[in-house]
């Protein structure tokens, strides 16, 4: 997050003489041991519920990460270019009452979308004005607005709630377009190519790993480190606007308490999914594939009545787990050839 | 030590779910609360239990979220959706956001009750109110005549002056204290909810009202605040303090005598009546529609209103005989 880590991780870094081939990275990745983590669940799962291989309840079981996954995307951006959003969830409390509030003036679906993805903009700008404008450390102003914004919500509402949406616009959180196939399930498969291609095959994405990596060489080469940090910011800000409107069409109703605990769980798909929380590196197929991870492991759970404490427990185990092993594996491989 | 048991529980249950699905004759009851970990709702799943052991049949899965939210609970009924359980209860922590959730459940074939906090009327078929505010009403100044044979003057301490609750319930109280004679409300006045003022407007009483035999304050944060001022007067069993309050706060109070007694719902009655509402519907022995009376075991029937909602019982009285099996539970 600061320049001497970045540089530090600089100094360390071994160049290969020879690249690998594409298809020995893959062998070699996190994405594979992930993608294995995720097998794995999906056939325990399967052998531990009866009810785990039905469609609609694997439909059903989407729900559980896909608003998540959303803000997980530009979370990824953002935690590789060496900045965090703590404030995602604030800022779905923070859209979600204002379209409540709307919604009391009358106002129908399309206004509704635009003063949703609205708040979450602004949110995001107040954020990257508050980062790259005065150079404060992301992660004690996105507490700060995490509060803050959350605090908005509880002092319109009180212990009230909004209700009253129009009927139309609960499509985005309850409706399907095909079969199973859920608006919200297609919207966060669509949002995982846009932002594959935004970071793997786009300048700015190469541009977001180069200000991770390394912001002091990327400003010498001649990128605008605040410009792509803010737009990061801004982005999101965004998606937590998108994530609003499906939450808030899924419920129907807008309390302050909405989405409560979401960023720390938005972190953890995100560092699940391989991203290094120190920036620099991290993939969307990863997350996309953590998401899934996430989502059956707390499906499986709940299937099996498994309280939601033991739940979070094995989420942190399976972090923890998950990140340690390459390390230990490295460690071993590197005393044999010691 | 608890959450290596629910590790456990959670590797049995895997192991049976392995084994082969339960008999199919086995109702599976969804008990739904809003958190986990908290003592009122695990003596209801105490009362849930016992209504099980009583039917024979019934399978209690007593779950919830972690915190409080909507859409934990979302996440825990669609769980149970999926598998098929035979009846939800719930107690909600967003009667509107749970609606779409419940919905679906009822469309799949799934009874759905609401207990304690309830759901839209569209999102469940019948809701379980703990008491009504007649019951409340006439209870809150039966504890006070139940120490007074003689009659004398009492006087209420209320929350704020608009407070719904509190004022619907002292409303329904002047109704029937009739039917207590001797027995002069000679004041009602507001302590807001606020321990110090409560204490304050407690002591004004004694103060004003020499004869003073019973203060009566339907708030949780009153009544507290009342037996202690009366404590601190030293006027234990001149001064009787009762209401509505929680047997944890008032159980040093029962002990000293500066309340005789006092009453707030049973949580175990409520989870044991929560169980039988939701058999008697998910084994077709009863509909939910106005008027019907539904039964619940030993806590007699439930007569639904129009928005098919009841009233379970008179608040349960805790005195010196049953403050210490209470006072650890809520």
């Amino acid at each position: 997050m600061s320049s001497s880590l970045a540089d530090e991780k600089a100094a360390t870094r071994q160049v290969p003489d020879r690249l690998r081939n594409p298809l020995q990275r893959f062998l070699a990745s996190w994405e594979l041991l992930l993608l294995g983590v995720a097998v794995a669940v999906f056939v325990l799962n399967s052998f531990a519920s009866p009810y785990f291989l039905d469609p609609w309840n694997l439909s059903d079981a989407t729900f559980n990460f896909t608003e998540k996954a959303l803000i997980a995307f530009a979370m990824a951006l953002l935690i590789i270019s060496g900045e965090i959003d703590l404030s995602v969830a604030s800022i779905i409390a923070l859209a979600s009452t204002a379209m409540g509030f709307a919604v009391q003036l009358g106002a129908e679906t399309p206004l509704l979308i635009m003063i949703g993805l609205g708040v979450g903009l602004l949110c995001g700008a107040f954020n990257g004005a508050l980062v790259t404008g005065l150079g404060l450390p992301s992660i004690v102003v996105t507490i700060g607005t995490m509060s803050l914004f959350r605090g908005i919500s509880y002092i319109v509402l009180g212990d009230q709630a909004y209700t009253g949406y129009p009927s139309d616009f609960a499509f985005f959180g309850q409706g399907y377009v095909w079969w199973v196939i859920s608006f919200e399930f297609l919207l966060f498969a669509v949002m995982a190519i846009l932002f594959a291609i935004l970071l793997h095959k786009t300048n700015f994405g190469r541009a977001v790993y180069v200000v991770g990596n390394n912001p002091v060489g990327a400003l010498i080469s001649g990128i605008r480190v605040p410009r792509v940090k803010f737009a990061l910011f801004l982005l999101t800000g965004l998606m937590s606007g998108v994530a609003a409107i499906c939450l808030t069409s899924r419920l129907g109703a807008t309390r302050p308490s909405i989405a409560f605990g979401w960023e720390l769980e938005v972190v953890t798909m995100v560092v699940l999914g391989g991203v290094n929380i120190l920036g620099g590196s991290g993939t969307i197929p990863g997350v996309v594939i953590a998401a899934f991870v996430m989502g059956m492991v707390t499906f499986g759970f709940g299937l099996l009545n498994v309280p939601g404490i033991v739940m979070s427990i094995f989420i942190g185990l399976l972090l923890i787990g998950v990140i340690a092993l390459p390390r230990l594996a490295g460690r071993l491989l590197a005393a044999r050839r010691g | 030590m608890k959450l290596f048991k629910s590790l456990l529980a959670a590797t049995a249950v895997a192991a049976v779910c392995i084994a082969g699905p339960a008999q199919a004759e086995t109702k599976r009851i969804a008990l739904v609360v809003k958190a986990l970990g908290i003592g009122f709702f695990e003596a209801a799943a105490k009362g849930a239990e016992e209504a099980a052991k009583e039917l024979g049949d019934v399978e209690i899965i007593y779950t919830g979220p972690t915190d409080t939210t909507a859409e934990g609970q979302i996440e825990v009924i669609n769980a149970l959706i999926a598998q098929k359980v035979d009846a939800i209860a719930v107690s909600a922590n967003d009667q509107d956001a749970l609606v779409p959730a419940l919905k679906k459940a009822m469309q799949r074939g799934i009874t759905v009750v609401s207990w304690d906090s309830g759901v839209a009327p569209e999102g469940r078929q019948l809701h379980l109110n703990p008491s009504s505010n007649a019951l409340i009403g006439n209870m809150i100044i039966k504890l006070a005549a139940d120490h007074l044979p003689d009659g004398g003057d009492v006087a209420v301490l209320s929350a704020s002056a608009t407070a719904t609750n509190q004022n619907t319930w002292i409303e329904e109280m002047n109704k029937v204290k009739g039917n207590y004679p001797g027995i002069n409300v000679v004041a009602t006045v507001y302590g807001d909810d606020l321990a110090d003022k409560s204490y304050r407007e407690a002591q004004g009483l004694m103060q004003s009202y020499p004869d003073l035999k019973a203060i009566i304050a339907p708030t949780s944060v009153g009544i507290v605040a009342a037996a202690q001022a009366v404590s601190d007067a030293e006027k234990a069993g001149q001064v009787n303090v009762t209401g509505l309050g929680l047997p944890s706060e008032m159980a040093g109070h029962i002990e000293s005598g500066a309340s005789k007694s006092f009453a707030i719902w049973n949580p175990i009655d409520l989870g044991y009546s929560a169980t039988m509402l939701a058999y008697s519907l998910a084994a077709g022995n009863a509909e939910a529609k106005p008027g019907a009376e539904i039964p619940m075991g030993r806590m007699g029937a439930l007569t639904l209103n129009e928005n098919n909602e009841g009233a379970m019982a008179d608040p349960f009285v805790y005195d010196s005989s049953n403050i210490d099996d209470f006072k650890d539970i809520f």
